[in-house]
């Protein structure tokens, strides 16, 4: 690790203004990427600006939706009673018992890992990211390999997710990292079926074939005879893009058996 | 009965330490003054090192200095050593191209060492090392097992043309080949046997520390063998006299053969601790360790068996390669002749076998003794081949084995491949483990497996292994440059109580339990008063050390034999002080007592005797303290039968262990509860090397790709599932306390059980280990 | 260098650290408290587990300068009294140890999962044991270990 100035942020504020004061910094919320990252001395940032005490940490339901705050550990999250169950099973699934303990949710998807779990969750569930800046649909958040919406200096303070009539995500691990190979995300959602797919490309995204297929039909058999074409899927020592293709399909049916 | 002997389940003595964070390890050890070296790795599989400039590393903060390999040849420091000299084809002995310490002019595998920079803090090194400028020329590269010896194929060493360390045979050919020609049907099986990263979950660590006062040097380090560590670095770096160079390998947190061999990186922190006159100390990252620990397996293999109409085996022939990596490691070729070739009987009595292996050199980690090392690979390369051969013939894989299995009244038995068998009964193990797993029960549960859309399979493992390693003459004859005997010294103290050194080394195997109990066992002490010692070559005689399952057989021999010297003085001693005949004394359960007498004199009162000899037996020398060498007779032969069941999901390939019958032959059991966690810990490596691990270098960069736990996967707990393990033990011929290790037998029974399971399950041939879950969806899909 | 400090095993410390000291180095290098280890540099082996607030965690995944204020309980925190804590007996008891460079942070994380799941299955434990590689037993005996503690505590 290449060293760097460490700062406590006391709000999201104060965390903006060590940002903008920083010659390169970067925010930090559970540090479970960016810790990695930084022993690999892959990023040599001159400041780290800590959100563990910027206030952001908590989950309310007011009957429509749950606001999740950034630095909600993804234990909190799959502990939480107001939390929906399908969102508690992705939480469940990220990492490991002590991953969970401290990565959040804010830290999840700020960093938009190709293979991370809540970006599926939240493309599924038609969430919205609130920053210091804005509210910004996740439909518009996520953009491309490791790059989201986010402009310099923004930080993510809380996601809401709304309700959805039926929703659940099924993942297929990666045997080593045990990030998603392949994680699906269905709902009937408040806008209509969404199905959302993660690890299979350089970015999580919708999948629109799936989703005409399951509004037309809210069954996994109605995926039955739709195909990936493999040519844009990642491919790697443990899985082939072929083969991401077979779980795209696998997991999507999975995840609208479990949804019921 | 003694309490706490042989055969009790006692809980281990090292355990609390370990439990309470107060084991010491070589990355817990500080010396004062203590600097860091980090080393720099070549980044390219294959390159020529055109120049290097350490200036700017040289004045960064806090760096004490910057080494190349010069500089350690400039100090009379040898290069790392190949042991094996094995003969092959022609009477040629294999090629040892030379290394050294720090490469100079070419790097051949990523993650070859080239610069040491030592400074105050690692962090400081680590800052430092990004300022050395090595200009390369990158040359191709070949990481192939099966094509690096192809014409055209990238050169690494000019010693070795075509890239071929080795070519050697074993067996009889014609009578092969006759054997082909008779035979009702043939089977044949190519096969890779996977590569895999040993992985010690302690990463491998060294501190050096030089008193210039009286010119001792220190070595702290993960050794599974320090008296080993010290020879090779006083006899062939010259880094110091055996006389004054102490190595001390502390707790080591497995060593699974890691950590038998000598590394650059311990030799710098030697060398420079020396030339410093200060503590240098390493550590590895994991990431390094995967780049620069030796690897294991790595062969390619084609199989064939020639049968009667019986399904008996006639003759078998295999032709292979095995890959060693850029250099020759400490055993490096021995393992895929000797130790693999040796085992290709297998429980069977193919009377005809014939074996060609090619070594060759890649651009890669050197590879060398694994966990089992040669004997997974000859027993995975051979129960493929018998499921195979049974596929051909229709019968059941039971049947065929039992069909052709040395019988255990033609024990001992004399294979065509050089090993004689002293004990055994493979029919009475297979049995056992038939009836455990309920292989009747099979074919109901397969069907209602086939109900939940899940196919389901059951594979057998019969394996035999040579252990106790090994006799002196018999393993000098083939090559191997060192005696492999064992010392043991048990010293009585003035107040009773025992300490015992031995030249073997724990890192996880319990000695310290274990051998207290033989000592127990033999002398009659509570166990508690015998404390064991090991891992200094301050304190201890001259080791061989761990690997090879030898500790038992061989060091726990010589422990006995240290035992029966110190009673065979008690007598003298007790006969003296009872006023008796020496002849007339008989020892058992730590008393010495007069035949026919209730005259007895307890051992510890012995030992206080010979301590303190005001009333002593003329001609007999004070003290009670003896050393005892053994070297053994012949190897041991574990063997066993083991039986896996799956269930593999067709439409993802996600496959469960839902059943393992682990039974072996390990003759008699010292610590019951010791020898099963070492079955556990086998078989977790050897189902891990199954389904889950393999070492990838790209075919075209020779980048190391599984190159950290994010893309080497390592056995989890929800990987595996609870293990039934027995035992059907035989007393071995040769082995004065009727053992004959268990540490290995997990890692080379499981792999071909669980292949077999699989390929069972899927009605196929044959399918690669690492068995993915793509490979297994593959294998589905195409089965229909 | 900034100032650090925290609770480690029921007594405050403070040491003074660099932005990228992390909390196993301040462990083991300041503290000189090396029963937890490093098994490796990508976060997955569960060498390294602490107690931070209770929770368990990777130390190697977390700066020093984050557990300011902190209360860390580490390996040598469990012993009281010279009295194994329930989970180290049924290791000891169960053989659920082996070399004993995972076991610091397997206890860890145990403790933490037995907290959590009062009466854990089999099944569970495993799944909830994926955060810590053993080389050395195959888990048999660690999942054995505590199912143990779990009905004793």
């Amino acid at each position: 690790m290449y060293d760097f100035n460490f700062h406590s942020a006391s709000s999201v504020d104060d965390a903006a203004s060590k940002l903008a004061a920083a010659k390169d910094g970067t925010v930090m919320a559970g540090g479970q990427t960016l810790i990695p990252v930084l022993k690999q001395r892959l990023a040599s940032p001159s400041d780290v600006v800590s959100l563990a005490g910027a206030g952001l940490s908590g989950i309310t339901n007011n009957g429509d939706s749950v606001t999740i705050g950034a630095t909600t550990t993804h234990a909190a999250v799959a502990a939480s009673g107001d939390v929906p169950a399908a969102l508690r099973s992705v939480a469940e699934g990220i990492g490991d018992a002590q991953v969970r303990n401290r990565g959040t949710i804010g830290g999840s998807i700020a960093n938009n890992d190709p293979a991370a779990d809540y970006p599926a969750a939240l493309l599924g569930l038609g969430a919205t990211v609130t920053t210091n800046q804005r509210d910004i649909a996740a439909d518009d958040f996520f953009i491309g390999l490791f790059e989201t919406a986010l402009n310099d200096g923004e930080i993510v303070k809380s996601v809401t997710f709304p309700n959805a009539t039926k929703a659940a995500y099924a993942k297929f691990p990666n045997p080593a990292s045990r990030y998603a190979m392949v994680g699906v995300f269905v709902a009937q959602a408040a806008d209509g079926v969404r199905v959302a797919v993660t690890g299979a490309t350089d970015c999580a995204h919708r999948g629109p074939r799936l989703e005409a297929a399951l509004s037309a039909n809210w069954s996994a058999s109605a995926l039955d005879g739709i195909t990936i074409p493999p040519e844009n899927l990642n491919s790697d020592i443990h899985g082939s893009a072929e083969y991401r293709a077979n779980l795209v399909i696998v997991m999507a049916k999975r995840a609208v058996e479990a949804a019921g | 009965m003694v309490e706490n002997g042989i055969g009790a389940s006692l809980k281990r003595k090292e355990d609390n330490r370990f439990l309470t964070g107060k084991g010491n390890y070589t990355d817990d050890i500080n010396r004062r003054g203590q600097t860091h070296v980090y080393i720099v790795r070549s980044p390219h599989a294959h390159a020529t090192i055109n120049s290097v400039n350490t200036a700017a590393a040289a004045a960064a903060p806090g760096v004490v200095a910057v080494y190349g390999g010069q500089d350690l040849i400039d100090d009379a420091v040898g290069g790392l050593v190949c042991g094996a000299s094995v003969t092959g084809k022609g009477g040629e002995v294999n090629k040892a191209p030379p290394r050294n310490v720090l490469t100079i002019d070419k790097a051949r595998f990523v993650g070859d060492p080239i610069i040491a920079v030592i400074a105050e803090t690692l962090a400081q090194a680590k800052d430092a090392a990004e300022l050395v400028e090595i200009d390369y020329t990158e040359l191709p590269s070949t990481v192939s097992t099966a094509n690096s010896d192809a014409d055209g194929a990238p050169q690494l060493h000019e010693e070795c043309p075509n890239n071929v360390a080795l070519d050697w045979e074993l067996g009889d050919k014609a009578a092969v080949d006759a054997a082909f020609a008779a035979a009702h049907k043939t089977a044949k099986v190519e096969l890779i046997n996977n590569r895999m990263v040993t992985n010690a979950m302690e990463p491998r660590a060294a501190v050096g520390e030089y008193n210039s006062g009286t010119g001792d040097l220190t070595l702290y380090v993960t050794s599974q063998n320090p008296h080993v560590h010290r020879l090779v670095m006083s006899a062939f770096m010259n880094i110091m006299p055996e006389h004054k160079f102490r190595v001390v390998a502390p707790d080591v947190g497995g060593g699974f053969g890691s950590k038998i061999f000598t590394y650059n990186e311990e030799a710098i922190c030697a060398w420079a601790a020396k030339k410093l006159d200060r503590p240098v100390k390493w550590t590895s990252d994991r990431s390094e360790g995967f780049m620069s620990d030796a690897h294991g397996r790595d062969h390619v293999s084609t199989a064939e068996m020639a049968m009667d109409a019986d399904g008996k085996f006639l003759g078998m022939r295999v032709d292979s390669k095995s890959n060693m990596g850029a250099y020759l490691q400490l055993f490096s070729v021995s393992i895929p002749t000797l130790f693999h070739g040796f085992l290709l009987a297998g429980q069977y009595t193919t009377p005809a076998i014939y074996l060609e292996m090619r070594c060759v050199m890649t651009n890669t980690a050197p590879v060398d003794a694994a966990r089992g090392a040669g004997r997974p690979e000859a027993t995975y390369l051979l129960e493929r081949l018998v499921d195979v051969s049974a596929r051909e013939m229709g019968l059941d894989p039971a049947e065929i084995r039992r069909r052709n299995f040395i019988k255990a009244d033609q024990m001992p038995y004399q294979t065509p491949v050089v090993q004689c068998y002293d004990s055994g009964d493979y029919d009475a193990s297979l049995d056992k483990a038939l009836g455990m797993a309920d292989y009747d029960g099979f074919s109901a549960r397969q069907a209602e497996a086939k109900g939940r859309g899940k196919l389901r399979g059951i594979g057998l493992s019969s394996y035999i292994e040579a252990c106790g390693v090994a006799p002196s003459a018999a393993v000098g004859s083939l090559g191997v440059g060192v005696g492999l005997w064992e010392s043991a010294q048990v010293r009585f103290n003035p107040t009773g109580g025992v300490t015992v050194f031995t030249g073997t080394h724990s890192h996880g195997q319990g000695h310290e339990t274990a051998f207290a109990q033989l000592v127990t066992e033999r002398l009659g002490v509570p166990v508690e008063n015998v404390e064991v010692v090991h891992g200094d070559t301050d304190k201890g005689q001259f080791g061989m050390g761990t690997y090879g399952s030898r500790s038992l057989p061989v060091g726990g021999v010589a422990i006995a034999n240290a035992c029966d010297k110190i009673i065979a003085k008690g007598k003298k001693i007790a006969a003296h002080t009872l006023e008796a005949s020496e002849d007339d004394i008989e020892f058992g359960d730590g008393n010495f007592t007069v035949a026919g007498t209730d005259k007895v004199m307890n051992i510890a009162e012995v030992a206080f005797t010979a301590y303190v000899p005001h009333n002593y037996p003329e001609g007999v020398e004070p003290g009670l303290d003896e050393i005892a060498f053994f070297d053994p007779l012949n190897f041991s032969f574990p063997a066993g039968a083991h039986v896996c069941e799956v269930e593999i999901d067709p439409d993802t390939g996600t496959l469960e262990i839902v059943n393992y019958t682990a039974i072996d032959d390990f003759g008699v059991l010292v610590n019951p509860m010791i020898v099963e966690g070492q079955v556990h810990g086998g078989l977790a490596h050897g189902i891990g090397q199954a389904l889950l691990e393999g070492c990838v270098y790209d075919e075209d960069s020779g980048q190391l790709i599984s190159g950290s736990f994010m893309d080497y996967c390592m056995p989890r707990a929800d990987n595996l599932p609870s293990f039934n393990v027995d035992y059907s033990p035989t007393i071995p011929l040769h082995n004065p306390l009727g053992v004959k290790g268990c540490g290995e037998a997990g890692a080379i029974a499981a792999p071909p059980a669980v292949i077999n399971a699989i390929v069972n399950a899927l009605d196929i041939k044959h399918l690669d280990m690492p068995a993915t879950p793509e490979k297994l969806w593959r294998a589905a899909q195409a089965a229909g | 260098m900034a100032t650090v400090s925290m609770t480690v095993n029921g007594q405050a410390v403070s040491g003074d650290v660099e932005g990228r000291t992390l909390l196993v180095q301040f462990l083991r290098e300041n503290l000189n408290l090396t029963g937890t280890h490093v098994g490796c540099d990508t976060s997955q082996c569960g060498a390294c587990v602490v107690h931070v607030n209770g929770d368990s965690m990777k130390s190697c995944t977390m700066l020093a300068l984050e557990a300011e204020g902190a209360d860390v309980t580490t390996i040598e925190g469990l012993a009281k009294g010279g009295e194994l804590h329930p989970m180290q007996q049924a290791f000891k008891d169960n053989h659920g140890l082996q070399c004993g460079f995972c076991t610091p942070g397997m206890v860890m994380s145990a403790i933490d999962l037995v907290a959590k799941n009062p009466n854990p299955d089999e099944a569970t434990i495993r799944e909830q044991l994926e955060g810590n590689i053993c080389r050395c037993t195959g888990y048999h005996n660690i999942v054995k270990a505590v199912q143990q503690a779990a009905q004793g505590g």
